[in-house]
């Protein structure tokens, strides 16, 4: 079932195509050596480039050219050995320069694509179209001063990607499917970290809605949404406004417009109608782009794994699609995971970090950067199971000592006397203990209510304070029932 | 090709250069003198020339990289020098709100 919104003249499909810029991980700006840190002091990570002194020249910084083409890789896109930069002229108070040095008619990345899955389980390929480097503007701040706007440089010169996209998506859900695993794709990559909060990724959205089996009508731009969820959002606020200009019989405008993350609406930027008009012209301070096939092969070797290869992987190990899904969300979770589930079984590992440690992060509020339980000591917890040192219940309470104490999982089972009990005799004891104490039911057992045998089993382990081995246990109560 | 005068206070407008009334009509016909110039230029037979970018022909020297490592910055005082106002290490500009 396709998506649509219904209106009062029928159902309207929705055309969704994504602009996302991401700023690329490098220690120095694109064209400068000066720093790209998060949060310094105001302008101190500004060199006369970035301020656009006059007769300042840039040199591009071959890491920011690398992260492009992994990022294009990545995409499974072209790399074009050969590009070029352009100059695109607009005015701004956090624009020094007066223009921004882009690629406009010859970017890095040609065609490529990323494999989106939706809840029902879909899975659906969105064509992307280009990716091209381009600088970073400062960042204007309008509220501490009544008639001034404050201007950090900082941001100003930092190497961003910008992603397009093929107008490929249709509903709200599918948008925000593919931010995700963009974001993700460039977190495996390493070539942006992808910290929304922090503007180091952010949407522009366009937005068109058709009746079924129509073109494309006019579109509309949602600049810089900063999540995921606005993004979707943001999707369906503007194509119900379009809805109901067409079904008003008025006529949508291609415009910009922001969106009010307070009222989920989007409105108009009222810009005059010549800001789009951008006098793009070839860089002359830059020659072209030329890469060497052979260095594109090299990053093309020392690629990390992907999502979806990871994912497929795991499930070959033997994880459950949904657990493969989950523990690859994150590439520091597959990293925990990885180091856990390291020369021990797979599927017990998953099964652990889904489980109690998931649920003890949730508790605890804590995140996988910041574990309560590191991933060393959750796989020798995992060893202690598997060589019969200790029940999986006893396991559950030693992991629970481990997050309060931070002791390895031996050194408790030691200092607390938990190690299972395999002595036979010592099981034998017990079990004949429980049976003579209970008599009345043993009798009641022989006479056919076999339900009881649980109930023997459970006052032996009680009484071994759960240190006893559970199939010896089993066994023993069964032989001494005779 | 020749500029009308609408043309032209709309290029001075975005280029943010301020043009009196009666200024208009000499700028349009410096411009068009210019772009006389220019359509001189497309007489030239280009056939199976490659265009230029950046000021170097299509194959000819690439660009050269630099590493990747920290060499500038740490200069606010030198960058905010020049600066008509200044907070702090701001520079402060009349409020401009979209």
């Amino acid at each position: 079932m396709s998506y649509t919104i219904e209106g009062s003249t029928g159902p309207w499909e929705l055309v969704i195509g994504l602009e996302v810029h991401a700023q690329v991980i490098s220690k120095s700006k694109l064209f400068s050596g000066a720093a790209t840190e998060f949060g310094a002091e105001p302008n101190s990570q500004v060199s006369f480039i970035d301020a656009g002194f006059p007769g300042m020249l840039p040199v591009i910084n071959r890491e920011c050219v690398a992260q492009a083409v992994r990022t294009g890789l990545g995409l499974k896109a072209e790399i074009n050995l050969w590009s070029r930069f352009d100059r695109k002229n607009y005015f701004y108070a956090d624009l020094p320069q007066g223009y921004q040095i882009s690629q406009y008619a010859h970017p890095i990345v040609g065609k490529g694509e990323v494999e989106i899955e939706l809840a029902d389980g879909t899975r659906k390929t969105v064509g992307i179209t280009r990716l091209h480097l381009e600088q970073d503007a400062g960042k204007s701040l309008h509220d501490q001063h009544p008639t001034k706007s404050y201007i950090d440089l900082n941001r100003s010169g930092v190497a961003l990607m910008e992603i397009v996209s093929e107008p490929d998506m249709r509903s709200p859900e599918e948008a925000g499917a593919y931010l995700s695993k963009l974001r993700q794709i460039l977190r495996y990559l390493g070539t942006c970290d992808g910290n929304m909060d922090e503007g180091s990724m952010r949407a522009d959205v366009n937005v068109s809605v058709r009746k079924p089996g129509e073109g494309y009508r006019t579109r509309c731009e949602v600049k810089n949404v900063n999540s995921v969820k606005f993004v979707m959002q943001a999707v369906e606020a503007e194509a119900r406004r379009q809805i109901e200009v067409w079904e008003s019989g008025g006529t949508v405008e291609q415009e910009t417009r922001l969106f009010d993350t307070q009222r989920g609406l989007t409105r108009s930027m009222r810009s005059k109608e010549d800001a789009h008009d951008y006098r793009y012209f070839p860089e002359p301070d830059l020659p072209p782009l030329v890469l060497e096939k052979d260095w594109v092969e090299q990053i093309k070797a020392t690629l990390p794994e992907l999502p979806d290869a990871r994912r497929a992987r795991y499930v070959a190990m033997g994880l459950t699609p949904y657990d493969a899904h989950v523990l690859t969300l994150e590439k520091e979770t597959a990293a925990f995971f990885e180091t856990v589930a390291k020369g021990r079984d797979a599927k017990m590992a998953a099964n652990w970090v889904t489980g109690d440690f998931f649920a003890a992060l949730n508790r605890l509020k804590r995140d996988i950067t910041d574990p309560p339980v590191t991933a060393e000591n959750l796989g020798k917890l995992l060893d202690l199971i598997a060589d019969n040192t200790i029940s999986g219940k006893i396991a559950k309470d030693v992991f629970e000592i481990m997050i309060e104490t931070g002791k390895a999982p031996g050194e408790i089972v030691e200092e607390r006397g938990l190690k299972q009990v395999t002595d036979t005799g010592a099981i034998e004891k017990a079990v004949a203990d429980v049976l003579a104490k209970n008599a009345d039911k043993v009798a009641e057992y022989k006479a056919g209510k076999d339900k009881l045998f649980g109930f023997f089993v459970g006052q032996t382990m009680k009484a071994m304070q759960g240190k006893g081995n559970p199939a010896l246990v089993n066994e023993v109560v069964k032989k001494l029932l005779g | 090709m020749s500029l009308d005068a609408a043309t032209v206070r709309r290029i001075a407008s975005l280029a943010r250069i301020r043009l009196e009334e009666e200024e208009v009509g000499r700028m349009q016909a410096e411009l068009n003198g210019i772009l006389g110039w220019i359509e001189q230029l497309q007489e030239v037979d280009t056939e199976g020339v490659e265009p230029m970018a950046g000021g170097a022909p299509a194959g000819q020297p690439a660009m050269r990289m630099r590493e990747d490592e920290v060499t500038d910055g740490s200069i606010a005082d030198a960058v905010l020098a020049n600066a008509p106002d200044r907070a702090n290490d701001y520079f402060a500009v009349p409020k401009v709100v979209e």
